[in-house]
């Protein structure tokens, strides 16, 4: 069942009848798991990757690491959550080390991210200190190398 | 300056060329192809496998190695066959790293035969067998395995082909070319035709890792087959690590001996870089071999499914990364339906006749191809056949 999942995180638009036949397991069980995975919320979501830059619109990203106050009883549950709900804001984590949240910001400029990191960041109750990185290029992400694939160097016809 | 007249060797000159050279010049000079017909993975080789290599040879490792190969790699060898199969051999004196299976065979059948001395080579089975038989003065005798019988290694057929000269049965499992993999019950009857006729067991496991129906079984780990067999394996398959040269033969210490007296002499030792290399992919790589596996399984059910909703019919494949077909509903020989298939449509297989003559009417394809371009090469065969 599991190979359902591996499937259908590498092609979202994978039919029934493709998966059944990639993984061996019948239509009628793979409809019945998906469906099943779908209501559990085990599949949170379809979706597709974009390159954006290859479309040609300008986007900015930040990793910006943030020093916080942590509130008494709740640590940093609250401030997480409120930065959270920021637009601008791709990703929040908690990280163990000398800061405490790193969370990913986009924006159409460098000034738009720099503003929102001055302005709308580092203001939010609690925050003590936020340290930006504008990031450059991607060579990875989300597990997908995004530099040039090597080419296949087999002969075309070998024993 | 003509070369000196006195002629070369007899045994080499009767040994034809390997029938898969003439597709390999027709398929380079073509553009556009997709080609079934490569024999190795279409993974690189782990990348910290790659990256120890390149650590090793800033740092030197550009010497020999103990003729047997580094104890490390040995150690590990060993105890992963323990671990994985529950098959013990000593890395002292009965585990031997070669230059790729084909120096172990080698090695093997070099430190067995004497002229005359025949080997059982159930067919169709990988192209070097026959002919490394020949080299070591011995004479291969063929076996014609049943594909309505899943290529099966049958001990019925196989026995009849005993003679008093009878050394060694060689075969590999999972098979290059049908992918079909042996059960463990045929394997302990196989045994049991062995110890009848004091036979040895030579058995090809480089494709060990590549099993998609329940996990491979070592032709040693059957009942009084330890003594008798041969085990050889390497890294080229599971590892994706064929330009590498660098495998493993286990054996019973007095063969093993001998082996590692031919190898003094002649290899000395497997690449040293290469052998770091395969240590690295051993400790860090498994689920990487893991993954391939798994995309490997996906590709071959939906070629497989392909195959046969053109009428082109195999028996499931339960390793390695080949399909064998049966094409004689084309009414085409292997080598018509491997030529046209290339010429017209540009995929490139090869055809079975190449691997022994009950091969024919059969061609092999490989599978060790990304999925859209197998898809692609199945609309050009119906094309091709319709």
């Amino acid at each position: 069942m599991r190979e359902i999942l591996t499937v259908l995180e590498a092609d979202a638009h994978a039919s029934v009848e493709r998966i059944a036949t990639l993984t061996g397991i019948d239509e009628a069980s793979v409809r019945e798991q998906i469906a099943a995975w779908e209501a559990s919320g085990v599949i949170r979501k379809y979706k597709t990757v974009v390159d954006w830059d290859r479309f040609g619109d300008q986007r900015v990203t930040a990793f910006v690491d943030v020093t916080v106050a942590p509130e008494r009883g709740r640590g940093f549950d609250d401030v997480a959550e409120r930065i959270a709900r920021f637009r601008e804001i791709r990703a929040v984590h908690l990280v163990s080390g000398a800061q405490d949240l790193r969370v990913e910001v986009e924006g159409e400029s460098m000034k738009e991210v720099a503003d929102f990191v001055a302005q709308k960041l580092s203001g939010v109750e609690r925050v003590t200190a936020t340290s930006t990185h504008f990031l450059l290029r991607r060579y990875k992400d989300d597990g997908q190398l995004l530099i040039d694939p090597e080419p296949d160097q087999r002969l075309s016809v070998t024993p | 300056m003509a070369p000196p007249a006195k002629p070369f060797s007899e045994v080499v000159k009767t040994v034809p060329p390997s029938g898969i050279r003439k597709f390999f010049d027709l398929a380079q000079s073509m553009q556009g192809v997709i080609s079934l017909g490569v024999g190795e993975p279409d993974f690189p080789t782990p990348w910290s496998a790659r990256e120890a290599a390149i650590h090793a040879l800033e740092h030197g490792a550009t010497t020999y190695t103990s003729n047997s190969g580094l104890l490390e790699l040995r150690e590990e060898v060993c105890s992963d066959l323990a671990d994985r199969y529950r098959v013990r051999y000593r890395p002292e004196d009965e585990c031997l790293i070669t230059s790729g299976v084909s120096e172990g065979l080698d090695l093997t059948l070099r430190a067995l035969l004497n002229p005359g001395d025949e080997v059982i080579v159930p067919e169709p089975c990988y192209v070097a067998y026959a002919p490394c038989v020949a080299f070591a003065g011995g004479t291969p005798v063929p076996v014609a395995l049943d594909p309505a019988d899943a290529y099966r290694l049958d001990p019925a057929l196989i026995g009849a082909a005993v003679t008093g000269r009878t050394k060694a049965i060689l075969f590999g499992s999972p098979s290059n070319p049908t992918g079909s993999a042996q059960s463990a019950d045929d394997l302990r009857a196989l045994a049991a035709l062995a110890v009848e006729h004091d036979l040895w067991l030579l058995s090809d496991e480089i494709y060990d890792r590549l099993t998609y129906q329940g996990t491979h079984t070592p032709a040693s780990a059957a009942d009084g087959a330890w003594e008798r067999t041969v085990l050889l394996g390497g890294f080229s398959k599971s590892y994706a690590m064929t330009g590498w040269r660098v495998g493993y033969v286990c054996a019973p210490e007095p063969l093993a001996a001998l082996m590692h007296r031919i190898h003094q002499y002649t290899m000395l030792c497997a690449p040293h870089m290469s052998q770091i290399a395969a240590l690295e992919a051993m400790r860090t790589a498994q689920d990487e071999v893991e993954d391939m596996v798994a995309d490997y399984d996906r590709r071959r059910r939906l070629f497989a499914k392909g195959l046969d909703e053109l009428g082109l019919t195999c028996p499931e494949p339960g390793g390695a990364f080949y399909v064998f077909p049966s094409i004689r509903t084309t009414g085409m020989s292997s080598e018509e339906f491997a030529e046209g298939l290339l010429t017209q449509e540009k995929v490139a297989v090869v055809p079975g006749g190449v691997f022994g003559p009950s091969g024919e009417g059969h061609v092999r394809c490989s599978y060790a191809t990304a999925l859209p371009q197998l898809e692609q090469a199945l609309e050009r065969i119906a094309r091709f056949i319709s």
